[in-house]
């Protein structure tokens, strides 16, 4: 049917742009051409007819299916061969250019963000941008050794992000004891909680272990959930301490950070450090990522990622393989997890959802798993993206104006958009946007590796 | 006793509407070796088109019959969204097959979050509540035990008796039943003999939707209410159901459904303080212990793997 597109001609065309039309006009037919609105006073649902957005999701699968079906005219173009050789063009552009560049501009990205706006203006876009998209790299880059490296897709991955986060906050509040010292214990708690978890599940074959993460994962929710006595319960715990600077808080009191260096108190100082030590966890990160990965461990997760049988076959030890990149990809989750308990000062079971697992997941994906670049790439523009959609009121205004949409809230989309992002760039893009993987080797000359070396006798 | 004998009910209420759901997770793991990761958020989007159906009915066409109402949600229902689960078979799991491995289960994930988003988007992110229907009560009292049935867990059981009836009439009698059943052991031979694979695997995605949606609406009729996260929790108790009974096996299916329902209703019959908030805990700890002791469940074929 596809590959005869170009014989049949515009009625063809249309007739297949109409078919699309009419299973929009389907899918639409209950869920979008009425809305349930409870009644105010007596709370019963009521139906409300609306029929602009379905002629809106017509007309485009029309013209979408018209797109796809001339795109689909074109001459196929071969494609490229991939090839084993260090990257050239573009390519070299992505691997050794945009990296020392992102580097260097996240080094001065709080310079230039409190030069620009002011200490007081630069507040939202240090903690909203800034630290949330960092946390969310740092994760990625975690995530990354366990799905882009070893190929374990982890479902749960939120749960070692929740044990970091609780066990800085269990200790601090309860011992007392300083960020600075929980930091590595909340790491291999966590850690440790990743080879607990790993250990049984790797037997698994890769999609069952995707489903047993999520359930451990959903299993530690539900348990922070219901302890109350141990974890606060729904309610969460709150005030937990602050970081500090060598014992230096940031606050506006006496023998604060502020006051030492003989400054007047401003919240963006806090930030400004907050920022640079997410800055260097998500660095150390992804170094460790990158130095590993020259290691023989790190050739045995990607082999393995690519055929696990061989690797088997070949003498590599799967099980200790596998529970590595658990544990290390863990531990870095622990990492972040107490980040982000200091930087919220408080947590609570609902910011450890399996939503949250998904949003680290879409970003490892739409990154391309295995690259660190993209997935620092992915995070950025993800949750760049989407703390932008809270602000986008000039769209608003335009929906409500010309679409009668009083409840519109671009923020609203940002679940949706996500999961239809990932089903895009599986479908379109399946190895991420930077889809190049950079091997660890390469042959820069030729050496002889033919049948007189390989012969009987030479191994 | 009685309390148990009640529970039982209860428990078969609840299991009879996983069994269903969980037939679409067999059935399409059994054709192409995928977890339908969306399957939870369809029979949850399943159930708001049979809630605004049945409100279509009685408020704009003031239809008072309500047996009437319900068989006409349950068409509707089964129709639409059957083609919904079509439509996402085709743009998100077909262009994938020859990819890598966990690419469509990678692709359902993003599915499950976009039907779920969209839901919250098109719908509000409140819960919507339908008036109570079938609420009469038949007591039994039979050798000093007393269990009180709803009317309304007579219709589920037997709506759904009735339905897997001719499901399995579909699958074990039909030429679309033996094409279905054909491509499950072998898709390359039985492409070989002419059957035609993409139509077959887009038919067990509409029969898995069209159960789907048979299990949305008893949800509703059971529960009265459903709110737009509905589909994750069914939807990984519908797939434990299905992991329990052994993935690919169709009775196992509604075995296993059975069984997650009364292991969940049974649970929270546990007087232990503290206990009974853990049944989400039950269920997926029954999932990771099946996935990991007893891959092939109860029913399912153990599985080999070939080089």
């Amino acid at each position: 049917m596809d590959a005869s597109a170009d014989s049949k001609g515009g009625a063809y065309v249309f007739k297949e742009a109409m078919i699309a039309a009419l299973i929009t006009l389907a899918l639409c037919t209950p869920i979008i051409m009425f809305r349930t609105e409870a009644d105010q006073n007596t709370s019963k649902l009521e139906l409300i007819f609306r029929l602009t957005p379905v002629l809106v999701f017509m007309a485009l699968a029309f013209a979408g299916r018209l797109v796809v079906l001339a795109l689909r005219m074109r001459p196929a173009r071969v494609k490229a061969v991939p090839s084993v050789a260090p990257p050239s063009g573009i390519r070299a552009f992505f691997t050794y250019v945009i990296g020392p560049l992102g580097l260097l501009f996240l080094f001065a990205y709080p310079v230039i963000v409190v030069w620009w706006l002011g200490p007081s203006g630069a507040l939202k876009w240090m903690d909203s941008y800034g630290i949330q998209i960092l946390i969310y790299v740092m994760l990625g880059w975690g995530l990354n050794i366990v799905v882009g490296l070893a190929g374990l897709l982890d479902l749960g991955y939120v749960a070692f992000y929740a044990v970091g986060a609780y066990a800085y906050t269990l200790l601090a509040t309860g011992f007392g004891l300083s960020f600075w010292i929980c930091l590595p214990i909340a790491g291999v708690l966590a850690a440790l909680w990743g080879m607990i978890l790993g250990f049984p599940v790797l037997r698994l074959r890769g999609d069952y272990l995707a489903i047993v993460t999520l359930a451990f994962g959903e299993i530690i929710r539900t348990i922070l959930i219901n302890w109350t006595a141990f974890s606060g319960g729904t309610a969460g715990i709150s005030s937990i301490p602050k970081i500090t600077f060598f014992g230096l808080v940031f606050a506006d009191r006496e023998n604060s950070f502020d006051e030492y260096f003989g400054m007047d108190y401003s919240p963006i100082h806090g930030k400004l450090f907050l920022y640079y030590v997410i800055l260097g966890l998500a660095l150390i990160t992804n170094l460790v990522t990158l130095r590993l990965r020259r290691l023989p461990i790190g050739r045995a997760w990607e082999a393995l990622r690519e055929d696990e049988i061989a690797c088997r076959s070949l003498g590599i030890n799967t099980t200790t393989t596998k529970l590595t990149a658990f544990a290390l990809g863990a531990f870095f989750a622990g990492l972040a997890g107490s980040f982000f308990a200091v930087r919220q000062g408080f947590v609570s079971p609902e910011s450890f959802t399996f939503n949250e697992s998904a949003t680290i997941l879409a970003i490892v994906v739409l990154g391309g798993m295995g690259s660190q670049i993209g997935v620092a790439l992915a995070a950025v523009a993800l949750i760049g993206g989407f703390e932008m959609l809270r602000e986008l009121g000039w769209l608003k205004t335009f929906m409500v104006d010309y679409f009668g949409m009083t409840n519109f809230d671009p923020a609203q989309y940002r679940g949706l958009l996500f999961g239809l992002a990932m089903v895009v760039m599986m479908v379109v893009r399946p190895r991420g946007f930077v889809s190049t993987r950079s091997p660890s080797i390469f042959l820069t000359r030729r050496t002889a590796v033919s049948g007189d070396l390989v012969k009987e006798g030479h191994g | 006793m009685d309390q148990f004998l009640q529970q039982l009910i209860n428990g078969l209420t609840l299991g009879s509407i996983y069994g269903l759901i969980a037939i679409g997770y067999t059935m399409v793991f059994g054709i192409i070796g995928m977890i339908n990761f969306a399957h939870g958020d369809v029979f949850m989007l399943s159930a708001f088109i049979a809630v605004i159906v049945f409100l279509f009915l009685t408020q704009w066409l003031h239809i008072g019959f309500i047996p009437l109402a319900l068989l006409v949600v349950l068409i509707a229902g089964m129709v639409l969204t059957s083609v919904w689960n079509w439509t996402i078979e085709r743009i998100a799991y077909r262009p994938l097959r020859g990819s890598f491995r966990l690419a469509p289960l990678i692709s359902a994930i993003g599915m499950s979050t976009f039907l779920s988003n969209f839901v919250q988007v098109a719908q509000g992110p409140r819960n919507k509540p339908i008036p109570p229907m079938f609420n009469q009560i038949i007591h039994i009292d039979y050798a000093g035990h007393s269990v009180s049935i709803q009317y309304r867990q007579v219709v589920i059981m037997a709506v759904t008796a009735v339905l897997l009836f001719a499901f399995w009439w579909l699958v074990q009698r039909t030429n679309l039943g033996r094409a279905q059943r054909a491509c499950e052991q072998d898709r390359k031979m039985a492409a070989l003999i002419g059957v035609d694979v993409d139509r077959t695997i887009s038919i067990t995605f509409v029969i898995g939707a069209a159960l789907a949606a048979v299990a949305g609406a008893m949800y509703v009729l059971q529960y009265g209410v459903v709110s737009f996260s509905d589909g994750f929790l069914p939807g990984v108790k519908a797939f434990t159901a299905a992991v329990l009974g052994g993935i690919g096996s169709l009775p196992g299916a509604v075995l296993g459904g059975l069984m997650i329902g009364l292991i969940e209703t049974l649970w929270q019959m546990i007087p232990t303080q503290g206990v009974p908030e853990y049944k989400d805990v039950a269920a997926f700890s029954i999932l990771a212990i099946t996935l990991i002791f007893m891959p092939s469940g109860l029913l399912g074929r153990p599985e080999i793997e070939k080089v």
